[in-house]
């Protein structure tokens, strides 16, 4: 610790809950645990305020501690993460609602997109996309994220859940799917990109 | 040159390949049989530049979870 006080410190970490727990339940889904992984996290990081002294970033650094935390949550509990959500939606394939001829050639061309993650409302699409993926089903949510925001290898997550590769690959390929096509209705049709 | 039979895809087909590389390498036919019909196909590239697009955006948005998320 270089500046700081103990109280600060403890302070400053308590400041940082709500925003963790807000990737904590984006990434698992389930209230309970996402608390539990942000305490874990806030403990581990009281435990040992020394390892924060070096680092310029007090949010990097609890960030950090999380994933390793959420990582754990998710093994621990891998048959209730890849549970099946149940619902007709949660099975339905996106791809069938993809504007495809019988000839399996595209009847109305994709969208030019261009790049709003560059442009000037870049905040605004990012909301956008964390909204849609906060709307994926449970499992794909968590699948999805586990590649995209844990940056876990599809090998990895194939480990940590006891999933078959195959299960694996339907659901991302879902998630994506879905993932466009709410990034279409509500960013790129919507009038937004305009 | 229209690519032989075993090396067409459909749009369908292509768009499947697609989304199936973001998470895992494709077979080499897999990847000839893509890079032949985005070569042919007036519609594919455009859902490639999607995909693209949705790539750089999900790394942008990690980028800012882990560093200033909450400043909106």
């Amino acid at each position: 610790m270089t500046a700081l006080s103990l109280d600060d410190f403890q302070q400053q970490l308590l400041a940082q809950r709500s925003y963790l727990l807000r990737y904590a339940r984006l990434q698992l889904r389930n209230d309970a645990w996402a608390e539990d992984a942000v305490s874990e996290t806030l403990l581990a990081a009281l435990d040992r305020p020394q390892a924060f002294g070096q680092r310029a970033q007090l949010k990097t650094w609890l960030v950090a501690i999380l994933k390793h935390k959420i990582v754990d949550a998710l093994r621990q509990r891998r048959r209730e993460v890849v549970w099946a959500d149940g619902s007709p939606d949660g099975e339905a394939d996106p791809m069938a609602d993809m504007p495809f001829a019988a000839d399996g050639h595209y009847s109305q061309a994709p969208a030019e997109w261009g790049n709003p993650e560059q442009d000037l409302r870049s905040r605004q699409f990012m909301a956008i996309l964390e909204a849609c993926t906060e709307k994926l089903p449970p499992v794909q949510g968590r699948l999805f994220l586990m590649r995209e925001w844990l940056e876990l290898s599809s090998d990895e997550i194939c480990q940590e859940l006891s999933l078959t590769p195959s299960n694996l690959y339907v659901q991302l390929h879902r998630a994506r799917l879905r993932l466009r096509e709410c990034l279409e209705l509500n960013w790129f049709a919507g009038g937004a990109a305009a | 040159m229209k690519p032989s039979y075993p090396l067409r895809r459909t749009c369908q087909e292509a768009t499947a390949l697609m989304v199936a590389r973001e998470d895992r390498d494709l077979p080499w036919a897999e990847r000839l049989a893509l890079r032949l019909h985005l070569a042919v196909c007036q519609a594919c590239p455009r859902f490639e530049r999607q995909m693209l697009t949705m790539r750089n955006a999900m790394r942008q948005w990690r980028h800012y979870s882990d560093h200033d998320g909450d400043e909106r």
